[in-house]
Order: structure tokens, then C-alpha cells, then sequence
């Protein structure tokens, strides 16, 4: 199999393919060891990848340390001159466009975008509050205060479309998934699942621990783009009532 | 561009291949949207003349009366009916219409996501009584002379199912983490499919697939074709509609040129893997676009 180790003093990178039509740039090897200096430079690579525009190159995702590469090797096969290297080709250019020394543009990605997103913690929306509460062992009240004042990065975006994966979950509240998934969640839910808080965008199953809901529409496929958030936003949550709840659904 | 960035997955027909075969026997253009069959036991009327053509599963497929094989471009006229039959061996088919399904187009696809229910038409399957817009008709020279037309596509593009079949790999980025014994069976045993396989993925049963070891890993991008071995030891294999991302050992990568034969696989059908090199996977999908191109000019000959 293909597999290619740079020791650059910089970005110890790999390019691994994802069967014949994608590959995963893995940028840093861990995550949780310094999820916001990973996540700027995992946020970087996607730009300057992308920024490349190199042909055939259909369309890029990022999650915690890597960058995904989806590419059509039609295409590719007939901008270079090896064919029958053609990921070698590709992993080269990606390589010189991860390292190519300063940002062409100030883009919108290069500073984190800041979203705030209210939440309405009533014990209704939250089946799993007590749970988590005891899990940590404090009061419910102090499960809310935590995760409401924590600052949050959205990891990564994905499972289903719209679903924010946000890190810097307060230790305390890290509560393992589930042993049995709920069939149906409502859009909206907000969850933690193990080290990490989230929301569902969908109506769809699930494992994590419910202790909230949003009013905000986190996946609207009639927008561009379609997602509330984006990987990279800094996220935070705001304590909204019940009624307040009520007036943003209207 | 796609919108996986956002966690949407890229849809489509399950065997993309096999529809762009079949847009062009009806003079359409080879992305234009068509209909993806499960099982069969679709009817059809249509209220004005047009051109079809189907690929895929052993279907037994009839408009009016009169049978109707894989990939021979057909005149059905107004008020006539096309039927699908239950398939012999495979499960799924591709239906092209000339002028296509025009229902509007959401996030820069036709494609239906039924997970998150948008697209297609309304977000979701077809029912009884559903009516479909279609697009504007191409008249075709052939069609007009011919009620089923002899000029047809190569086999093995319009009619890939197997019950048990053959699906070519390339190793996963955790190959390594699997023991020779696993490795050995992935390549000689035969796995069953199981019933609760759908457009996300199939679902294998067979010897346990296991891992040297228990290290959690870090979330990543997962794509059509995946091989993915959850802590079950029973490999998964994504398709079209299957989630962005993953944190299961990704053992292996099932080649594009093979998409067609996975697509069919229904329970009770039985899988086996063979290895071949990333290069092999490109150099026979190359050649296969190449026969693609000159079978498209080979079509625009006959109908002009």
C-alpha cells in the first residue's frame, strides 16, 4: 500500500488513500493533546488545499486532524503526464500547496467565526440532565452552568449533515455515550456523547446524553451553505427560558 | 463542488456508472436524474411518448406486454405502461427516461437524501400515485423506426449482478492493525449479506474480522466503498448514501469499477474480496472511461 511520511520539522504529514477516489491528509497524528492549535492547522491545510484548486479535486471535508481529498481520477489522469501515478501526483501537489509558505487571501476561514447558540435546558428537552448530573457528580443546576460557560470549537462537521462535533467539554461532564440508542431524537437536541457535545440537526437516532434543545435550524438544505455551523467556529451556548424558546420557533 | 464539508454526502445512484450508460441510450445527457429501483414492482404510465432504458439486477421488465432486456433503448407511447418485475439475482435498477426526472435541484443535485429526507422528489421514496415531472423530450431518429432497439451496452456495464461475487480492494489505512489469520480470511472467505443492508451500507456476516488492537481511533473521513470493522468483527460496507465520517478500523476499499457488482448485493448473496493494487484500481477505471467515450461516440453515430 501507499504510504508516505514527510518529517518536515513543521507538519510530520501523511497522505493515505481512501480507496481510489479520495485520500486523507492526516495532518497531526493526535487531537486531544492540543485540540486548538490542531484544529487551526488542520483548518489551514484545508485552506491552502483548497485554495490550490487542483484539477480534479471534486470536494475537501476536515475532521480533528486530517483533511479528506475527494477527487475524480478521470480528471486528474488527464492533467498529469503519469497516469499511472496519478497518487503520487496528486499527494505531491497537495504536499507543495500544505506547505506553500504564506496565505494568498485573507479569508473568511482565517479568523474563526464566532456563533452563538441559545438553549433551552427545561427538563423536558433535557431526558439525560439528571443522568449526567450524577455521572459528574453535582447538581443538575451545575451541569447547565458548566456546559452553558464553556467555549466550544466545532471539531468537525459530519455523521449527518449539519451535526456540529464541538470540543472543550468541560472534564466534569465527559459522559459515555448510551448503552442503548434512542430511536428517534428530536432536530435541535443538544447532546454529550463521551468527551464531546453536539447538536442534532435531524430528526435521526442517537446514543448521546440529551440535556437540552435549540430553536435554531442547524441544517437547511435550501441554503448556501446549508449548515449553521461550520468546522473551525468557535461555539458557545446561551441559557435561554422556555418562552423564549417558544417565540424564536415563531 | 460537494458539500461533504458540511456532512452531506455526496448521493446518487448506487452505480452511477450504470445510469450514465443508460442516459445516453435515450439521448439524454449522462448526468441527467433518473429513477433507482429497489426490488422492483414499479408500474408506470406515461402521458406522452418517450425513450427508456434500464440497467442493473435481473429484472424482468415489461412495457405493455412486450419484454423489455437490460440496455436496449425503447418507444413507449402515451398512456402505456412500463413494469418492473421482482429480480432474479441482484436488488436494484436504473431507469432512464428521455428529458430525465426534472424535479428541481437542491445543494446542486437531483439525488433524494433519505436520511435527511431532502432532495429528489420531496425528500423521500416514491408511493402509489406519485407523479413525476419530466423533462423536455429529445426526439430520437432511432426510436421512431424501432419499438426496442438492437444497439445495446457491453454486459458486464448493464447487468453486474452476482449472487456471489468477486469484489476487488485496496487496503484500508488500518490494514496493519488486523492479524495475518483476519487478513487471510478477508481474502479467501466468502461473507453473507445480511438482511439489514441498505443505500448506507451492507452489512457482512462471517468469520470475525479481529484487530491486534483496542486503540481508539480518531474520527475521519469515510467514503463509498469503505470497509469498516466495527468491535463486532463483522465488516460493513459503505455505499453512496453512507455517513461522512467514521471512527471504525477502515480494513480495506472496495475499487469504483466494482461499485456496479456491490450495489446488487442482497441478503442471502455471498461476497468475497480480492486485493489489488491502488495503481490497478486507476488503470481499470481509466480504461473503462475510455470505453465509455467510445461507446458515447458510437451512440451519437447511430442516432444521427
Amino acid at each position: 500500500m501507499f504510504r508516505f511520511a514527510q518529517h518536515d520539522k513543521i507538519t510530520p504529514m501523511e497522505i493515505i488513500p481512501l480507496g481510489d477516489s479520495a485520500l486523507i491528509v492526516r495532518v497531526r497524528e493526535r487531537f486531544e493533546d492540543a485540540p486548538e492549535e490542531t484544529l487551526n492547522e488542520v483548518l489551514r491545510a484545508f485552506q491552502r488545499i483548497r485554495n490550490a484548486a487542483i484539477p480534479g479535486v471534486i470536494e475537501l471535508a476536515l475532521a480533528y486532524t486530517s483533511v479528506s481529498v475527494f477527487f475524480d481520477p478521470v480528471t486528474v489522469a488527464k492533467a498529469t503526464e503519469t497516469p499511472d501515478k496519478l497518487f503520487e501526483w496528486l499527494a505531491t501537489r497537495i504536499r507543495a500547496a500544505v506547505a506553500g509558505g504564506a496565505d494568498p487571501s485573507r479569508t473568511a476561514r482565517s479568523s474563526p467565526r464566532s456563533v452563538e447558540i441559545p438553549v433551552c435546558y427545561d427538563s423536558e428537552f433535557a431526558p439525560d440532565l439528571d443522568h449526567v448530573a450524577e455521572h459528574a457528580k453535582i447538581s443538575p443546576i451545575e451541569v447547565i452552568d458548566l456546559h452553558c460557560t464553556g467555549e466550544y470549537r466545532a471539531a468537525c462537521i459530519g455523521f449527518v449533515p449539519g451535526f456540529p462535533f464541538l470540543s472543550g467539554l468541560a472534564r466534569k461532564l465527559a459522559t459515555p455515550r448510551r448503552d442503548v440508542p434512542r430511536k428517534e431524537i428530536p432536530p435541535g437536541s443538544v447532546g454529550i456523547g463521551g468527551a464531546q457535545t453536539g447538536i442534532y440537526p435531524l430528526r435521526s437516532p442517537g446514543g448521546w446524553n440529551l440535556i437540552g434543545r435549540t430553536p435554531l435550524r442547524l441544517f437547511d438544505p435550501d441554503k448556501n451553505p446549508p449548515t449553521l455551523l461550520r468546522a473551525g467556529d468557535r461555539v458557545r451556548f446561551r441559557v435561554i427560558t422556555r418562552e423564549e424558546f417558544e417565540s424564536f420557533k415563531r | 463542488m460537494g458539500f461533504r464539508e458540511f456532512g452531506v454526502s455526496s448521493g446518487g445512484t448506487l452505480d452511477s456508472f450504470g445510469l450514465r450508460v443508460t442516459n445516453l441510450l435515450v439521448g439524454n445527457d449522462e448526468g441527467a436524474a433518473g429513477l433507482e429501483i429497489t426490488l422492483g414492482g414499479l408500474q408506470s404510465r406515461f402521458e406522452n411518448d418517450r425513450v427508456v432504458a434500464w440497467c442493473g439486477g435481473e429484472f424482468d421488465v415489461q412495457i405493455a406486454s412486450t419484454p423489455l432486456p437490460a440496455c436496449h433503448a425503447a418507444h413507449v407511447r402515451a398512456g402505456e405502461r412500463l413494469k418492473f418485475g421482482w429480480p432474479q439475482i441482484g436488488c436494484r435498477a436504473w431507469l432512464a427516461v428521455s428529458g430525465g426526472i426534472d424535479v428541481p435541484s437542491t445543494l446542486g443535485s437531483r439525488s433524494t437524501d433519505l436520511r435527511a429526507q431532502f432532495g429528489g422528489f420531496e425528500g423521500r421514496t416514491l408511493r402509489d400515485g406519485d407523479q413525476l415531472p419530466l423533462g423536455k423530450f429529445r426526439q430520437l431518429q432511432t426510436a421512431a423506426t424501432e419499438r426496442i432497439s438492437t444497439w445495446t451496452a457491453p454486459h458486464d456495464w448493464t447487468s453486474p449482478a452476482k449472487r456471489d461475487p468477486m469484489l476487488r480492494f485496496i487496503p484500508g489505512a488500518d490494514w496493519n492493525r488486523f492479524n495475518a489469520p483476519t487478513l487471510r480470511r478477508l481474502t479467501s472467505e466468502a461473507f453473507a449479506v445480511s438482511p439489514d443492508s441498505d443505500r448506507m451500507g451492507v452489512r457482512l456476516d462471517g468469520s470475525k474480522l479481529e484487530r491486534m488492537d483496542n486503540v481508539d481511533l480518531i474520527s475521519e473521513a469515510v467514503a463509498p466503498g469503505t470497509i469498516q470493522v466495527p468491535p463486532s468483527g463483522k465488516p460493513i460496507l459503505l455505499l453512496g448514501d453512507c455517513q461522512t465520517i467514521g471512527g471504525y478500523p477502515k480494513i480495506g476499499h472496495v475499487i469504483t469499477v466494482d461499485f456496479g457488482v456491490a450495489a446488487q448485493l442482497r441478503a442471502g448473496d455471498h461476497a468475497r474480496f480480492s486485493e489489488v493494487s491502488l495503481a490497478d484500481a486507476h488503470r481499470l477505471l481509466l480504461e473503462r472511461e475510455r470505453e465509455f467515450q467510445r461507446f458515447r461516440v458510437g451512440i451519437s453515430l447511430q442516432s444521427s
